[in-house]
């Protein structure tokens, strides 16, 4: 944001870290970023992006997208998404159902980052996301341990990996 | 935070139900975690009296009790040894089902004495897993009446996740403000009539702050009430405590927690017998220690605002009263403390001394600053009405910060950020509820902030409280604009080279793997780390202590763990980060690889052979040559890092400083101390290093024009004889300057060394394509291109041509 002027459309993945360990936690984990800056981006486009995005991933149409006020402090209005999900029988399956599943947070940007990166807030407003990669990794194949991610099992690798030539695109969207 | 169904309704004038008002809260942001209906199931079960207990004719250890329902008694074999005449109990008759132990009750026959029912512990109840007695009532407990009432288990308990900027919202009165705001009710008053004291209390309170220091307690509000009996505090309160998950200890105490809990107003109460003079808000002195209520000594300083007496510090202001002027059930005068901490201190305060409590985690998120007066008299009128007494007229040291904070709305932001519109007295309305004052005389309106809301600071703030009581779900989705009917590629080149690399490389049978970006200290310094900057000043474990200086130890540890799990041979790739620094230059983008154990599998046309350095050096090239680097332009040096071994690896460099990628095999002594069998060979791409252009001419996509040539090519072997240490290389491209028309490929086939070459030299043997572009050689030409091809061997590399 400091370098480039409004607008701005950008999906930042990377490594992130913190100190927790256990199924769910692993000191290093992978984020995906988003941030959209222009004139006129309000939090009806935020609903519309993410919510395509989720049934996107999920490959499911018609999949029920919640959000869900929340904090963070770089964002104002702030929101949690949730997807639709059944625990039924102790079977986890993502889609219609009476439960719901957070998968990640996101709102309008806080004037006051806009007026710290150079951007005139009073012009330029727009919505920002964050998720994280394993864990929609984990819900969408049914990984059970985070921390398997990183332990380069030949077995795991191949079972979970994909083939070299298997890339998402417009026309033939995601295979897996 | 947990709140229940009966005590939020003392707030909010409701007729929601439970379901209503959890789904309300979720979608106001106040998230629920958990709504534990405790009465489920138990509606059934009564209270039973044992009208009689006598023992078992058969059985030693049960007795036959004869239980009173209320309307009828039946007999009932019990094995509880608590059991006897006169208990009151909690009675399941049979037919019923006992959810602890997932039984359907039936009249039965045990040892030859006929039980109806049973007597239920907790545990059958499904309460805790207490199960060395049945459950023991009070004896007053009417019979017949419902366990679940009696029990005070009859009330819901929600559980709450409060997000930080919401600390108003830990007090059940914020949480029923919110739901007002929402529709669900409305708010009811507050009892805040003050109290006549009816004498000037003894203690005295003083603020002994230093302006630098003002903000630690800005204001103090003291009370004095005599005469009071500590007692055990009522029903009501009692069930109202067990069930958010707090142990009721004395009235006092109780009613101290109840003010935190229901409205986010932490109390002190002192015993007043134990103050010796007077009250100080005062910094603690250096070497000063506290026994607090958690009977922990803490070592207190001056960055820590301590409550003291004439004589020493009697509470850690915002975080925890000491023991020693604590109440107890013999407590008969009462000093009563409503004050206000500067919620960073508070904070650093619990932290540095690694002590939480309910009281720090209000403090900290910033309580109300104008209801220190009105707290105290909700809760003076609670003690008088539990523990009697006589409450003296208000101390009040300090005054009450000035928090007023006044915010320009223009009601079309609400359109313009959140994209939904809201009727202009629909947000009046919501901003009333919620506690602000709205003057809306044209615009922008001016909407000041209450002072319980210290998260709101700013326009946006109040757009995200409008919207979020309106209801987020009533925000239309609207489609991202597009600007271009084609997009422009979004991947830099960085991002493409590694897409690409991943992909070739994966082609070439390698296996992506992610590691950690951090490894072990002492194997870190096998790989040129080590340094004081990238160690993790917080690591998970001594293991994963340092930022790795490159990718290949964790992919050789992976390779060790797979052949482990009996996969020996294993090639694994990763691109990714390594770190020489903790300046942003210090992390370089790498793709390393590796190769262990031998490359293909036993079979009837081939024998598999062990992995070496060649392989590695190809999958380098490899990466390189999808990266766009000339590939024809590297030289080979025998330059790699000391990870691998001295004379079986090399570097692919583009000029003598510019080194693209190391290849080889990994050094044995390193393997060794990692604990990994060889063969292992790795190769490290400097992706960072790759040119960013293809040459001068990088402009637009034509290309050369292409010259195909009509005549065969001729194809000559040479062999050279030259010293040991001369690289193929430096050979190759000797012989390629020979022609550089002609001669279009130079590689080498053979290599021998030995027999009479002589010490310390070797042959080498090279197939020289020469390819014709006016017409086909003749013996001649060919004889003559050959000779400059010696000559120019000759004098680079002083090779001779083999005879």
């Amino acid at each position: 944001m400091q370098d480039k002027e409004p607008p701005i459309r950008i999906v930042v993945p990377g490594r992130t870290y913190r100190c927790d360990y256990d199924a769910t936690h692993s000191p290093m984990f992978h984020q995906v970023e988003g941030l959209v800056i222009d004139e006129t981006t309000h939090m009806g486009h935020l609903k519309g992006c993410l919510i395509d995005f989720c049934r996107a991933m999920f490959q499911v149409d018609d999949l029920p997208v919640r959000f869900r006020p929340s904090y963070f402090p770089f964002t104002e209005p702030s929101a949690e998404v949730d997807i639709g999900c059944t625990r039924e029988g102790g079977e986890f399956r993502i889609g219609h159902g009476d439960d719901w599943l957070e998968i990640l947070g996101c709102g309008m940007v806080n004037p006051k980052v806009l007026e710290n990166c150079g951007i005139d807030s009073s012009k330029y407003q727009g919505f920002a996301f964050g998720m994280g990669v394993e864990r929609i990794a984990m819900l969408k194949y049914g990984i059970p341990d985070l921390r398997t991610f990183f332990e380069s099992d030949l077995r795991w690798l191949r079972h979970y990996g994909f083939s070299a030539l298997d890339v998402p695109d417009m026309t033939g969207g995601l295979n897996r | 935070m947990k709140i229940t169904f009966g005590w939020l309704k003392e707030h909010l004038e409701t007729d929601a139900s439970l379901i209503e008002i959890t789904d309300k809260l979720t979608m106001l942001g106040l998230e629920i975690e958990s709504v534990s209906e405790r009465a489920q199931g138990l509606e059934n079960f009564v209270v039973g009296h044992v009208v009689e207990a006598t023992k078992h004719p058969d059985a030693d250890k049960l007795q036959v009790c004869r239980v009173d329902n209320g309307s009828e008694i039946f007999d009932v074999v019990c094995g509880a040894p608590n059991a006897r005449t006169g208990l009151k109990g909690i009675f399941a008759a049979s037919g019923s089902y006992i959810p602890g132990i997932d039984v359907t009750l039936k009249a039965a026959s045990i040892r030859g004495v006929e039980s109806n029912g049973m007597l239920l512990s907790e545990r059958e109840m499904g309460l805790s897993d207490e199960h060395d007695g049945i459950v023991e009532l009070a004896d007053d407990a009417p019979i017949g009446a419902l366990a679940v009432s009696i029990m005070g288990l009859d009330d819901p308990v929600i559980d709450i996740a409060i997000t930080p900027n919401r600390g108003d919202c830990l007090g059940i009165r914020g949480i029923a403000r919110d739901l007002a705001a929402a529709g669900l009710g409305t708010l009811k008053a507050l009892d805040e009539t003050p109290i006549n004291g009816t004498f000037e209390s003894p203690i005295k309170v003083t603020i002994d702050l230093e302006p630098a220091y003002g903000d630690a307690c800005p204001q103090f509000v003291g009370r004095y009430i005599r005469g009071v009996k500590n007692v055990e505090s009522p029903k009501w309160l009692k069930d109202r405590l067990l069930a958010i998950g707090l142990r009721p200890i004395t009235a006092l105490v109780d009613i101290t927690n109840l003010m935190t809990i229901e409205h986010c107003r932490p109390l002190h109460v002192f015993d007043a017998d134990k103050v010796s003079g007077n009250i100080h808000a005062r910094m603690a002195r250096d070497g000063e220690t506290l026994l607090a209520l958690d009977g922990k000594e803490y070592a207190l300083d001056s960055e820590i605002t301590v409550i003291a007496d004439d004589n020493q510090a009697e509470a850690m202001g915002g975080v925890m009263g000491g023991e020693a002027s604590g109440c107890t059930e013999d407590t008969v005068n009462v000093f009563v403390e409503s004050a206000l901490f500067d919620p960073i201190r508070t904070s650093s305060t619990g932290r540095r001394l690694n002590l939480q409590s309910d009281a720090r985690f209000r403090f900290e998120r910033g309580i109300d600053s104008a209801f220190l007066v009105p707290g105290m008299e909700i809760a003076t009128r609670l003690i008088l009405d539990i523990c009697g007494g006589e409450p003296s007229e208000l101390v009040i040291a300090g005054t009450e910060p000035d928090r007023s904070l006044s915010i320009p709305l223009r009601p079309a932001r609400v359109k313009e950020l959140a994209g939904v519109e809201v009727d202009v007295a629909e947000m009046q309305r919501i901003l009333g509820v919620l506690g602000f004052s709205v003057t809306h005389v044209g615009e922008p309106w001016t909407v000041s902030v209450p002072t319980w809301r210290n998260d709101i600071v700013g326009e946006a703030c109040l757009v995200e409280e409008i919207v979020r009581v309106h209801g987020y779900d009533k925000i239309p989705t609207t489609p991202m604009q597009r600007d271009e009917v084609v997009p422009h590629p979004a991947w830099t080149l960085d991002q493409r080279r590694r897409a690409d690399i991943r992909r070739t490389l994966a082609s070439r049978g390698l296996v992506e793997a992610v590691t950690l970006s951090f490894m072990d200290f002492e194997q870190a310094r096998l790989f040129g780390g080590g340094a004081d900057d990238l160690k993790l000043l917080n690591p998970i474990s001594s293991d994963l202590g340092i930022m790795r200086p490159s990718i290949l130890p964790n992919l050789i540890a992976a390779a060790g763990r797979n052949a482990d799990r009996g996969i020996a041979d294993c090639p694994l790739f990763e691109v990714g980060p390594q770190f020489s620094g903790d300046e942003a230059d210090g992390q370089a983008i790498v793709a390393a690889g590796l190769r262990a154990g031998r490359r293909g599998r036993r079979n009837w046309a081939e024998a598999p052979r062990a992995v070496d350095a060649f392989d590695a050096k190809a999958d380098a090239l490899a990466a390189l040559a999808v990266a766009g680097a000339p590939t024809a332009k590297l030289q080979t040096l025998l330059q790699a890092p000391g990870w691998y071994h001295p004379g079986r690896s090399g570097t692919l460099n583009l000029g003598p400083q510019t080194v693209l990628a190391a290849f080889g095999e990994i050094h044995p002594g390193i393997l060794a101390k990692m604990g990994v069998k060889g063969p292992v060979v790795g190769f490290e791409v400097y992706l960072d290093n790759v040119p960013k252009t293809k040459g001068k001419k990088a402009k637009g996509t034509t290309r050369p024009l292409l010259k195909l040539s009509p005549f065969h090519p001729v194809s000559r072997d040479f062999a050279f004889v030259v010293d040991e240490d001369i690289a193929a290389d430096a050979v190759i491209r000797a012989a390629k300057s020979a022609d550089k028309e002609l001669i279009t490929d130079v590689s080498v086939f053979d290599l021998f060394a030995g027999g009479n070459l002589g010490e310390g030299r070797k042959s080498l043997a090279v197939n020289v394509t020469l390819q014709p572009t006016r017409q086909t050689l003749t013996d001649g030409e060919i004889e003559a291109v050959s000779k400059k091809l010696v000559a120019a061997v000759e004098k680079s590399t002083g090779g001779v041509l083999r005879t």
